[in-house]
């Protein structure tokens, strides 16, 4: 006992505050920002700006009544939520935050992320099959479809960054721009990431699993209170991850001058986001049939070009 | 950082992300109201009496996605490793992950030639 299991109790506490804390934090600035956008004011009751209104919709949802549906698969329809909550908790133990903010520094941390945050979909399927309802199961499969296609273009697009860093830790990702972001030499792979990075995490223009318009809520109709809270937050967690990821990878993290590292890394990682939700403001939602051709056949042939001539570069 | 801690980390992790919603889920159980009854219990509907089962047909493409995508998966998984020791490997592991990417690439075009790639 001592340190370091003083250190490990830290870190989980002060991750999981702010794992909460940003995803409640995501969702007032989307909504914000949206209202904005739309030219009407947006939250602006609970708190100052409304700053407190996701404080008080996750209370009001802790004190809803849980149901569950008469013909849904129990431990199913009960395990998904935790499905869609824990592997994404679990992706930030390796997201450095600054030089040593990291809570494990493991040598294939961005595998880890890649690799965890691939069980959401399990949690998705699951949860639409477990609602046995048909609004629920249409979107558990558009969630399949769309995560399983757009997971290919998104892994290889990453792989031109491993390559010119030559490690998968996140720390030696951002050390290997020191001098030039990758987003700059490896332009193509990061507007491949950006587009499938959105639609790893359902995001308009993308968020046919939930299409309000067409399938009531997709996977999550049946789900209320608590339950509905946590796939919630999963998905604000994972808007967060491809910011941030984008971040490291791509736009250099922490380094940059006068600020402290720290604010770096979120001044750029909410500049991503920023550019998300603008996307969900600007364009309209996809068929999936365009959604399907344009990652399998623009995506990701793009994707591998990107490492052709990634690896080429090295060469000359 | 020796190299187990890294992991305990990550164990200590998955605990606590689900401790998160256990304790939520717990604190609901005391905290919510419950009064089921046989409407509220219902799957969602507009309006109509819903059949106990409600799983129904759907389009046979998933699979093809799904199989392409375990393919591709797949090569993903071959070429982390190669990326990441590409700098010691020289030309020839190159040349030779490009022939390797090739032949995935002539499977690609062949789904794309025979319409796979189409929602129909």
């Amino acid at each position: 006992m001592g340190q370091p299991y003083l250190r490990l109790a830290a870190a989980a506490l002060i991750l999981a505050a702010f794992v909460l804390g940003t995803a409640a934090f995501l969702v007032w600035f989307e909504r914000k920002l949206l209202g904005r956008m739309q030219v009407r004011p947006g939250p602006n009751r609970v708190g100052p700006g409304g700053l407190l209104q996701p404080v008080a919709d996750i209370l009001k949802l802790t004190v809803k009544e849980d149901i569950l549906p008469e013909h849904a698969d129990r431990p199913l329809f009960r395990l998904a939520p935790l499905m869609a909550f824990v592997p994404a908790f679990a992706a930030f133990v390796v997201l450095p935050f600054g030089p040593g903010l990291v809570s494990a520094d493991l040598n294939i941390g961005l595998l880890w992320i890649l690799a965890v945050s691939t069980v959401s979909v399990l949690a998705l399927i699951a949860a639409g099959w477990a609602s046995n309802s048909k609004y629920a199961l249409l979107g558990g499969m558009r969630a399949a479809a769309q995560m399983i296609s757009y997971e290919v273009p998104l892994v290889l697009s990453l792989i031109g960054v491993v390559l010119a860093a030559g490690s998968l830790r996140l720390g030696r990702i951002v050390a290997a721009q020191a001098h030039l972001w990758f987003a700059v030499p490896q332009v193509l792979g990061f507007i491949v990431y950006l587009i499938a990075a959105t639609a790893e995490s359902n995001r308009s223009p993308f968020d046919l699993p939930e299409g309000e318009s067409e399938l009531v809520a997709g996977f999550h109709t049946e789900y209320s209170g608590v339950r509905f809270a946590f796939f919630f937050l999963a998905e604000y967690s994972y808007v967060f991850l491809a910011a941030a990821i984008a971040t490291l990878a791509f736009l250099g993290g922490w380094s940059g001058p006068f600020l402290p590292p720290v604010v770096w890394f979120l001044v750029k990682t909410y500049a991503v986001i920023f550019f998300i939700i603008w996307l969900r403001a600007t364009l309209p939602r996809i068929r999936i049939d365009q959604l399907l051709s344009f990652g399998w056949k623009v995506l990701l042939p793009l994707s591998l070009v990107n490492i052709f001539l990634v690896g080429l570069f090295r060469f000359i | 950082m020796p190299y187990f801690l890294g992991y305990t980390y990550v164990a200590v992790f998955l605990l606590f992300g689900i401790l998160i919603p256990v304790g939520a889920l717990l604190a609901n159980r005391l905290l919510a109201p419950r009064h089921p009854d046989p409407e509220k219990l219902q799957a969602y509907e507009c309006g109509l009496a819903t059949p106990s089962d409600n799983t129904l047909p759907y389009n046979v493409r998933y699979y093809i996605f799904a199989l392409l995508f375990v393919v591709f998966d797949v090569e993903t998984i071959f070429l982390y490793p190669w990326a990441v020791a590409f700098n010691r490997l020289g030309l020839f592991a190159f040349v030779e992950m490009i022939v390797f990417i090739g032949i995935l690439v002539v499977g690609l075009v062949y789904a794309w030639k025979k319409r796979l790639l189409e929602w129909l």
